[in-house]
């Protein structure tokens, strides 16, 4: 296992190349987790607490975009940020930014929906002792949100993890640009194809790595807030 | 602002094919407790909901101080199942004082006088949703005083608490009454009706059948089904 120990080292000696590649997969993802909750947990929570004609098709499609293929959403915003696409003149294309946008857009879907249910479950236990408050439209949201705020933390979680494991979106509208938009999928994808099997099987381990804290936090959190907030 | 008196005129309540409630008539005005009598089933948190405004009659005018329009001004409720936030206990009484336009600066002090009331100030950290069901009933009752109420509607306030508890909750519910609190409450323990009632609803499948002083009600019963209800609290079908 030649390759397994070299991949080791290369992780362990810290070298520079590598964790500027992992630093820009984390700023993009935790960015672009940013900026889906900021559409996704309010744009839910709305849904959940309101009834309007063609309410049921919504929450059917918000359900089926949680899906949606990483390619298509990058091909998607590929053609809205290319230089004969509408937000061409803003030359976005193949910057940190787009990809940003990119997994924003792939798992602002995801946020809203699992907020909706989360949302409209505890509304049903609550509804009658707010309203028996008086509390009105807005500020029910508000307290809504921050009632179920462990359960949107793991929401949020779930939304990270998508953003950092996917590759086709990030790897369509960034381009792989070496020291600029090469990410860690983006990266294992190239050096896989190119044979350097250290560098992708040890951008690999950083990524399980990754994914295992965060699951490891999320339930940590769980268990501290059970106890704590009940 | 005023919420009284309440006024229920010619309500029905159905959902689907079942009438829940049936040409109910009843004024609810300044006084001492009105109680809200029944077997299981009979209709009595259907009664309250109403009375407080969560839900619509399907037939028949509800009004609060002769205004349609249901939003709570001074009524408060406490439900036979409290629900509590995430929050701690005190957290949950100062959301509800925060709710009830209680000033920023004022709310701290009347949320320790209130823990204090009901007997919870040891518990003021505690997440609200690990209490006790008795515990939690405490909570949900100083939670409708933080809304300094004038009309106090509670649906067996007292069904899953200790006898010592019971009596302390029979107090502070007494207490509020003397300080001119109408309570409009359910119940199906006829010694707390003897103690705290000043008149009586008594409500059979969705009818009221009886309405009366409670003296009257205890003395003489009009209906079978009140005579039954008083002798054994059971009533067979008719
Ligand atoms: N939304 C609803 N849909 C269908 N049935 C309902 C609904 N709400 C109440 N009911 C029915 O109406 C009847 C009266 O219910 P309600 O809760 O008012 O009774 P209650 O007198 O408070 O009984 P208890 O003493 O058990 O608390 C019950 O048979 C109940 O199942
Ligand atoms: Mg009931």
């Amino acid at each position: 296992m030649n390759e397994g120990s070299s991949a080791l080292v290369l992780v362990l000696s810290g070298d520079p190349a590598l964790y500027a590649i992992v630093r820009l997969s984390l700023v993009v993802s935790l960015s672009a987790v940013g900026l889906a909750a900021l559409v996704g947990l309010p744009l839910g929570g709305l849904i959940a607490l309101t009834r309007f004609p063609g309410r049921a098709g919504v929450i059917v499609l918000l359900n089926a975009f949680m899906g949606l293929p990483p390619v298509v959403v990058g091909l998607a915003v590929f053609l809205l940020l290319s230089r004969s696409g509408p937000l061409g003149s803003w030359g976005l294309l193949f910057t940190p930014t787009a990809m940003v946008i990119a997994q924003a857009v792939l798992i602002t879907p995801i946020i809203a929906a699992l907020t909706r249910q989360t949302v409209e479950d505890d509304w049903s236990e609550v509804r009658d002792e707010l309203n028996a408050m008086g509390v009105g439209p807005l500020q029910r949201l508000m307290t809504l949100l921050y009632d179920a705020r462990i359960a949107l933390v793991t929401v949020l979680l779930a939304g990270f993890g998508r953003a950092a494991a996917e590759v086709g979106a990030v790897m369509i509208v960034g381009g792989n640009i070496n020291g600029f938009t090469r990410v860690m999928t983006t990266a294992i994808a190239l050096e896989t194809s190119k044979g350097d099997l250290p560098l992708a099987m040890g951008l690999g381990l950083i990524l399980i790595a990754i994914v295992f804290a965060i699951n490891a936090s999320a339930w940590a959190l769980r268990l501290y807030a059970e106890r704590r907030i009940g | 602002m005023s919420d009284l008196p309440v006024t229920l005129t010619k309500v029905s309540y159905v959902v689907g094919e079942t009438s829940i409630l049936r040409d109910v008539d009843l004024v609810v005005r300044t006084g001492a407790p009105t109680f809200v009598v029944g077997p299981n089933g009979s209709g009595k948190s259907t009664l309250l909901r109403l009375v407080m405004g969560l839900i619509t009659p399907t037939a028949g005018a509800i009004e609060w101080a002769g205004a349609r329009d249901p939003a709570p001004r001074r009524r408060a409720m406490v439900f036979q199942h409290p629900v509590m936030l995430r929050r701690s206990v005190a957290g949950n009484l100062l959301y509800a004082l925060e709710q009830a336009g209680v000033e920023k600066s004022l709310r701290d002090r009347r949320c320790s006088e209130l823990l204090q009331k009901v007997g919870l100030s040891d518990l003021a950290d505690r997440p609200a949703r690990r209490l006790s069901g008795g515990e939690r009933q405490k909570l949900a009752f100083a939670r409708a005083l933080a809304r300094s109420p004038e009309l106090l509607i509670l649906d067996e306030p007292t069904a899953s608490l200790d006898p010592s508890a019971t009596l302390a909750l029979e107090r502070l519910i007494a207490q509020a009454a003397a300080e001119g609190i109408k309570i409009l409450m359910a119940s199906h323990d006829l010694g707390q009706m003897r103690r705290l009632a000043g008149d009586v609803v008594f409500l059979h499948r969705g009818r009221i059948l009886e309405s009366a002083s409670a003296k009257d009600f205890f003395e003489q019963p009009v209906s079978a089904q009140a005579s039954a209800f008083l002798r054994s609290d059971l009533i067979l079908e008719d």
